[in-house]
This record gives structure tokens, sequence and C-alpha cells, in this order.
């Protein structure tokens, strides 16, 4: 049974329509590409899914089950996270800290409860060996790689065993090194039974890590390819509107 | 051998010592230290009970401050309205005790006062996103304005019928320490304690470090700003009542450039006026070099003319020590 569908979504706002009629649905474990030029509506996809807005037609089902998504707490309680492009991390802050951000493990009861660090500190390098990265709990994110911030990002969604991890452009903005250590990240993830959408510029990042790659444009879905049916050349083509349709 | 995953995940980066090394507060401490062996070499007066006992009591009063401060400053904020907020809560707890109230209820009433001003603060800051700078500004000249009307510019020096229980409770001493100085210690732990191991603490700091993102992690944003306001505003409420107990007498002067002393203070023991950093004890030892240089400057024969330069001498030294330890971080 798909862990997440979405079915025949759209979101207008006003008279631009961003998302026109689209369904997708998703295995447990899978990892989709979705691919698009700017402005072709994958970030308002992402987003009626991470419950920043709420779809104006349509149904997003999670489990089977209709799912009001209606605001990002919501989409979290559903078991959906997501990382952010720019991650969101603190850099002052240690990467045990970043993990935890917003849900901190805490002792005692009331006005005497306290941060329970070492319980933190071993979560964080639990996950850490999850994902096998060589990030420590300890150090400050401002002192970190690139592929390692990612780590961060990625290990904070683990905390909740989410169902669906959203990912935005996790390999933009870092060195060629490390987006092999984040698509490894990826890897562990989804041998998890995670689920994963991966928005992403980067033909060969789909194409060496996703199951399927899904490809709008202006707002409609053109293609709905198994990775080992496709090539990069005709993801191109969807894209920039040479090929129309598959 | 070969190193596994889980050792490198597992190892310490810095020693105690490497870190210590690196704190801008241990800095100071030692500048301190050093000063303290000078002073008490090149003068007899220095290393005096009685002087002792003095720059004890004299620093207490911005260094509490510089504790509330901490927090609006980790956040990523700025507060200059505690030397007027100071004024107005020991004008509100002289005229009540004056009108007959209980040393208790001025108390309260001085302590709402700085609450309230914390609040109105924060509020502005935090729900209509004002620059914490013009916010608080306005706020400078608001405050020891309302103490000026609450007093009608009168100086208050009879304290009603708790008059010498208020002039022992900033006064007094118990174990030869002063009594400001023992309330100080207390907040200054209490400081560290919420910094460091409370959720309250934790949010601050991330907030400071980058809003955004407490945001997405679902921190409660405006709620923990307008708190930190109002630990602010109880700071200068808590130091205008020791003041008052101290000196006898509250004229509407009180507090003037008490700010910019406190930020200083703040700033030399390691916070960062762009947020994100700061600790309880570094408040405490930026608000002791600052009574260190003053206390010196006296004892030495030195014109007290010269005392603001050398207090925004060390206020340069102090970012410079940020700056180099941000370029070094960077290579």
């Amino acid at each position: 049974m798909p862990v997440l569908e979405l079915d025949s979504i759209s979101k207008h706002f006003g008279a631009i329509q961003a998302v026109n009629n689209v369904s997708l649905s998703i295995e447990p474990g899978e990892v989709v590409g979705l691919m698009g030029d700017n402005g072709a509506g994958k970030s308002t996809l992402v987003k009626m899914i991470a419950g920043n807005f709420l779809p104006s037609a349509g149904q997003i089902r999670i489990d089977g089950q209709g799912a009001h998504l209606a605001h990002p707490i919501a989409a979290r309680r559903h078991g959906i996270e997501i990382v952010h492009q720019d991650l969101a991390l603190c850099n002052n802050l240690t990467a045990a800290a970043n993990v935890f951000l917003g849900r901190e493990a805490r002792k005692g009861v009331g006005v005497l409860s306290y941060l329970d660090y070492p319980y933190m500190y071993k979560r964080a390098g639990e996950l850490f060996m999850e994902l096998k990265s060589e990030t420590r709990p300890r150090d400050l994110i401002k002192q970190m790689s690139g592929g390692q911030r990612q780590a961060v990002a990625i290990a904070r969604t683990m905390l909740s065993k989410p169902k669906v991890v959203l990912m935005d452009e996790p390999t933009a903005a870092i060195s060629v090194r490390q987006v092999a250590e984040v698509l490894n990240h990826i890897k562990q993830l989804r041998d998890q039974g995670v689920a994963i959408v991966l928005i992403s510029h980067r033909m060969p990042d789909v194409f060496t890590v996703a199951d399927r790659v899904v490809v709008l444009r202006r707002g409609r879905k053109v293609a709905d390819r198994r990775i080992a049916d496709s090539s990069p050349e005709e993801v191109t083509g969807l894209i920039t509107g040479a090929i129309e349709q598959v | 051998m070969t190193i596994t995953l889980e050792q490198t995940i597992a190892k310490q980066e810095m020693t105690l010592i490497s870190r210590m090394l690196r704190s801008q507060t241990f800095w100071v401490i030692i500048a301190i230290i050093c000063a303290c062996i000078y002073l008490s070499i090149a003068s007899s007066a220095f290393l005096t009970p009685r002087n002792l006992f003095n720059i004890t009591r004299n620093f207490t009063f911005t260094a509490i401050i510089a504790l509330g401060m901490t927090f609006v400053i980790i956040s990523g904020g700025i507060d200059l309205s505690v030397g007027s907020t100071l004024c107005l809560c020991s004008m509100v707890l002289g005229v009540t005790m004056h009108a007959g109230s209980s040393l208790e209820m001025g108390i309260v009433y001085a302590l709402l006062a700085g609450l309230a001003v914390g609040a109105f603060n924060g509020y502005l800051v935090a729900f209509l996103k004002f620059p914490p700078f013009v916010v608080t500004l306005g706020m400078l000249s608001i405050a020891r304005s309302i103490a000026t009307v609450v007093s009608q510019n009168q100086t208050v020096f009879q304290f009603g019928p708790d008059h010498d229980r208020l002039l022992a409770l900033g006064g007094g001493s118990t174990f030869g320490l002063a009594n400001p100085v023992i309330y100080t210690i207390i907040l200054a732990i209490i400081t560290a304690l919420a910094l460091r191991f409370t959720r309250f603490g934790r949010y601050v700091f991330a907030i400071g470090g980058n809003e955004h993102a407490a945001t997405l992690a679902g921190i409660p944003v405006r709620a923990v700003k307008i708190a930190v306001y109002c630990l602010s505003g109880l700071s200068a409420a808590i130091a205008g009542i020791i003041e008052t107990g101290w000196l006898g007498a509250v004229t509407t002067n009180i507090g003037t450039g008490m700010e910019l002393q406190v930020i200083a203070a703040a700033v030399i023991g390691g916070a960062s006026l762009v947020g994100g950093a700061g600790t309880a004890l570094g408040a405490l030892v930026g608000a002791a070099l600052l009574e260190i240089i003053r206390n010196s400057l006296g004892l030495l024969g030195i014109n007290a003319f010269w005392q603001g330069t050398f207090i925004g001498g060390a206020i340069l030294v102090a970012v410079t020590f940020e700056r180099v330890q941000q370029l070094r971080s960077r290579d």
C-alpha cells in the first residue's frame, strides 16, 4: 500500500494555477525524484505535503487515510518530515542540539525539568551512525562541512521515525565529494523503509539515487517514469517541453 | 589499527583546556587577576578589606543588569532602556514606600514596573517586528520621563515605616560580604543554570543563532522574545531596589548612562551583539573588569577623566578578540 498518495491535487493563487490536477503515489522505501524548471510547481506541491498550505482541490492520503494538513505540525504528526533547502540549522549550537531543536529531551518534572544532555548526545550519535556519517554530536554546526550539515538536517527528520521525508535541493550548495556523502544518507534513509521525495535540479543525483522520476511542467505532471525506463536526455526534454508528454 | 566510525563519532574534538583557552571569559579573568596583582603591589590601599568590600559591592549593580541583558543579547536583541528602567523602578519603590507601603509591597510594585517595561519592549519587538534598538531607545526616554513625573522630580530619601529594612537590604552585609554581592551570586547561578539546562535557555540561543530555523522547528519565538525583555526589565528592577537600599535615596538621575556600561560588561564577557553567544559568568567578569578599571584609576591617582578611555579600550580589545577567533575558525 502506498504511504503517501496525492489524488488530483490542484493549487491556485488567485488567477495563477501553480499546481494543476497532479496525482502521485509513493511506496515505503521508495525514492522519487521530483524535477521541473523554476516555477513548474515543485515547491508548491511539496509545501502542500509539508502542511505549509492546503490544496485548492484534491486529496492527500497517508497510509490510505485522508489527511488534512493545515499546519507543518500537523504534517509532522502524520510522519512527514522536511529537509529545507537552507537546512534551517543554528550555527551556534551543537549537532545534537540541532537534531533535537524544538523537541529537546528533558528529565525531571515541571519547573524542575532540565535538558538531558547525555541522552541527546547518545541518540544523535546513534542517528549519525545509522547515516554512516562522520559527524560528532558535540561539534558546533559552524565547524562542519556541507555534507555534515546535511547529515544533521537529515538526522533531525529521523528522530520521530518518519514515513515520508521531503528533501528540497539537498545537493545544491555543496562540493562534489560531499554530494556522494549526501546521496549515501538518502540511501540509508530509504533502506529503513522511509519514502523520500527528492527535489533536485541535478540530473546525475536523481539518476543515482531515485527509483522513479516525476516531471512537472507549468503545474502539470508530464511524466512519471521508472529510472530504469528513462534517460537524462528524455527527462531534460520533458522539463524543457521539447518532449510534450510520456 | 583502523578507526571505526563509532570511535570517530564518539571522539571529543576539544579538551577542557583548549576550550578554556578559546574562551573570552577566561582571558578576561586572567586580565583581572593580573590587574589585581599589579594593583596590590602599586597601591597599598588596594588590598585592604575596605576597598575589596567596595569593589565587590559596586560592581553588582552593573552585573545584575548584565545578567538580564545577556538573555537579550544572546537572542540577537539589545535593551537600551535598562538605565531608565532602573530609575523608574527605584522611583516606584521609593514613592510607594514613602506613601506607607511595606518593603515587600514596594518591591512587588518595583518588580511589576520592570516587568511592564520589559513586556512592552518585548511586545513591540516580537509581534510588531520593530527593531530592538529603536524600541528600547524610545523606552530609554519614556521610562525616565515617567519616573520624573511619578516623583515630581523630587529626591526621595524617606522610605516610610520600613525605611531601615530597605537600607539594610542594600547597604548591609552578611558573613563579611556586602548583601548585593550575595544577591548577585544567587542570580548569576540561576542565570547560568537557565541558559545551560532549560529548554527556555536553549530556545534563546537558537533564536539568536538562526531565528528562521527556530521558527521552522516549532519554537515559540515570539513568546521567548517577550520573555527575554521581561527578564531584562526585571533585572533592572532588582538592581534598582538594591541600589536604592544602598544609596538611601533616589534621584531621577540614578542609572543615567548605565545601559552602556551594562552592554559593555556583557560584550567584554564574551556576549556577541549579533546574537547566539553569551554566558552568565561572562556578564559577571565583564562587570568586574569595568569596576576594577574604575577603582584602579582612583587608587593610582590617574585623572578620572581617563576612565572612559580605558573602558572603551577594554571594549575594543574584547571585540578584537572575538574577531580574531572568527577569522581563525574560518580558515
